[in-house]
């Protein structure tokens, strides 16, 4: 089969490889009919996030049609069940997966001895995501091997476009997840770091769960006009401060709610003097990610308040002040998305036509057209905001 | 590698077979060849600027050859990050640099102007080099300049954000607010508490 293997730093091919076999009783193949490249794999383009490997297939956000299933998952699924794929690899029966915790799921990170050193305890194991998380091969490719395939899938009805459901996956519940966090009441301010795609579903959420206002902050043109399409205020921080800004807007309180959609790769600039010196720390490998955001958004948020972080981060941070977190009696929750506690509320919004997450979809393009998408992706060009990969 | 990388891959795990059209174009292979260019001519600078000045008869200058070993060293670092045309510019400008170095050692009174001159060749053949590169480099990586796609009738409500959120609230059935995490039901945090999971996969 042809799958997008990662080879090294920025260095991804659409490869011919070996086609994914049933391991395991609980497995299942899925056929791909859709998968997307998400801004994380830009993570792993940057060769940012340790433990990746030359050979691995990329991708997190698949979906397509089961094809062969293992002889327990037969319960659950059967071929020709058409499934979205959760990037949280979970088992339904650990500890953490009774609780609704699935993306620490204590089972299904296969390489758990790896995750359990660098993180001290394992986390779930996800799809084209590093040995650190199972090394599991991922979901750009035309067929994907799915573990604990019984709990691990998201019936879609066939009234839905692959474009409506895909996003099931992962940006919609991330998004979805980081509102949730936020708890937020019917006068909140909710700011949102980032319009790219988690982003824009973290907008949207927010606007959903009932913000009194939503604030979308980036530099991207585009991004920003389609964060004005749900209702945001935008705020472009390279034409202004979003410290005065925010503070205008919320008659000089803060926000009450600020969600971080940016991760480790601040966008740096000479107007942020902290994102070159976290730049030149992050290539001399004295620090693994740019928290300039998590800075801004601590600062700025309303003492009392909530700051909720979807974006992903690698390792080591510095520079965070924690003092002024804690003299404001600031909440950070945090976490890879839960994704299945989200997805059914969330296909019932899809079904009845309330959000059609297909909106955020700018480029279509073939697997073979996947190396050049990524450096369409990561280098914003063509408008571009999320590409869809078909198989 | 990829043999060595396939070694930590289990049974039904798909390996590579054959490699198809890397997303690296021709100028980020030479990209990252002067990095590296850059990165061995800076530590040799640093290691060794004694030799170096003895080569080019520029006797005295030994700090100003190590600094420039330092900045060589940076440059070579920037140009391997994914921040190439800040690397390739820092080159550049190095290559300014070292070339008014170098001319100040092709006086007559140095004898060792022939491996001067040989130097300055070399470092402007590479500061063509890096010309190229950083041109190449823009005209891939940069944004095309021009009004930017407007997305603002993309707003992912079909029927409107006040539709949407009553029809939230139907779905969650609970009013705004209370959405509560599974953690906050104590039945499911005790849930499965204590029992012994087995690993497996």
């Amino acid at each position: 089969m042809r799958a997008l293997v990662w080879h090294g730093k920025e260095d991804i091919r659409c490869d011919t490889v070996s086609d994914p076999e049933i391991e395991h009783s609980r497995d299942a193949i899925i056929k791909v009919s859709s998968c997307a490249i998400c801004g994380s794999d830009l993570h792993l383009f940057h060769n940012y996030i340790p433990a990746l490997m030359p050979g691995d297939i990329m991708g997190h956000e698949a979906m397509g049609e089961v094809v062969e299933v293992g002889t327990r998952a037969k319960s659950k699924l059967k071929k020709g069940d058409r499934v979205v794929v959760p990037f949280t690899i979970f088992c339904g029966e650990c500890e953490q997966c009774k609780r609704g915790n699935f993306s620490v799921c204590e089972r299904s990170n296969r390489k758990k001895y790896l995750a359990e050193k660098a993180f001290g305890h394992s986390t779930s194991g996800l799809f084209g995501y590093t040995h650190l998380t199972g090394g599991y091969p991922g979901g750009q490719a035309e067929y994907l091997r799915v573990p604990f395939a019984d709990m691990t899938h998201i019936k879609v009805p066939d009234s839905l476009s692959d474009e409506q459901v895909l996003f099931l996956s992962d940006i919609l519940p991330t998004g979805w997840q980081a509102a949730v966090q936020c708890e937020i009441e019917p006068d909140d301010t909710v700011a949102v770091w980032g319009g790219g795609p988690v982003g824009q579903m973290a907008i949207r959420s927010a606007m959903l769960q009932g913000a009194r206002q939503v604030i979308a902050i980036d530099c991207v043109a585009e991004r920003l006009s389609m964060a004005e399409a749900a209702g945001a205020i935008t705020i472009n921080f390279e034409e202004e401060s979003v410290v005065t800004r925010l503070n205008e807007l919320t008659g000089g309180k803060g926000p009450q709610k600020c969600i971080d959609a940016v991760g480790l790769e601040s966008h740096v600039s000479m107007g942020q003097p902290d994102t070159i010196y976290d730049r030149a720390k992050q290539m001399m490998m004295m620090e693994n990610d740019r928290p300039h955001v998590l800075r801004e958004m601590i600062y700025v948020c309303r003492p009392g308040g909530i700051i909720s972080i979807p974006g992903v981060y690698s390792g080591l941070v510095d520079k965070i002040p924690m003092g002024q977190a804690m003299n404001k009696g600031l909440t950070f929750r945090m976490g890879q998305t839960h994704v299945k506690r989200w997805t059914d509320e969330l296909l019932r919004l899809i079904e009845e036509g309330h959000i059609d997450p297909s909106f955020v979809i700018t480029h279509t393009a073939s697997l073979d057209q996947g190396p050049d998408m990524y450096k369409l992706f990561r280098d914003k060009q063509d408008s571009c905001i999320k590409v869809v990969l078909k198989p | 590698m990829n043999f060595l990388s396939n070694l930590t891959r289990s049974q039904g795990d798909p390996r590579v077979i054959k490699t198809g059209p890397s997303s690296l174009s021709s100028s980020d292979r030479l990209t990252r060849g002067l990095g590296w260019f850059s990165l061995g001519l800076g530590l040799t600078q640093v290691i060794a600027p004694a030799r170096v000045v003895q080569w080019l008869g520029m006797r005295g200058k030994e700090s100003v050859v190590r600094a420039c070993g330092v900045r060589e060293i940076g440059s070579g670092l920037l140009t391997l990050s994914i921040d190439k045309r800040a690397g390739l510019a820092s080159r550049v400008a190095g290559d300014g640099l070292d070339i008014a170095l170098l001319l100040s050692a092709l006086a007559p009174a140095n004898r060792q102007r022939g491996y001067a001159s040989l130097a300055l060749a070399v470092v402007g053949g590479v500061a063509l080099l890096d010309i190229a590169a950083a041109q190449a480099q823009a005209r891939r990586h940069s944004r095309v300049s021009g009004p930017a796609r407007d997305y603002r009738d993309r707003s992912g409500f079909p029927k409107g954000v006040e539709s949407a959120r009553k029809a939230w609230k139907t779905v969650v059935g609970s009013p705004l607010g209370t959405h509560g995490t599974p953690n906050s039901s104590p039945e499911k945090q005790d849930a499965g508490a204590g029992k012994t999971i087995p690993t497996g996969n």
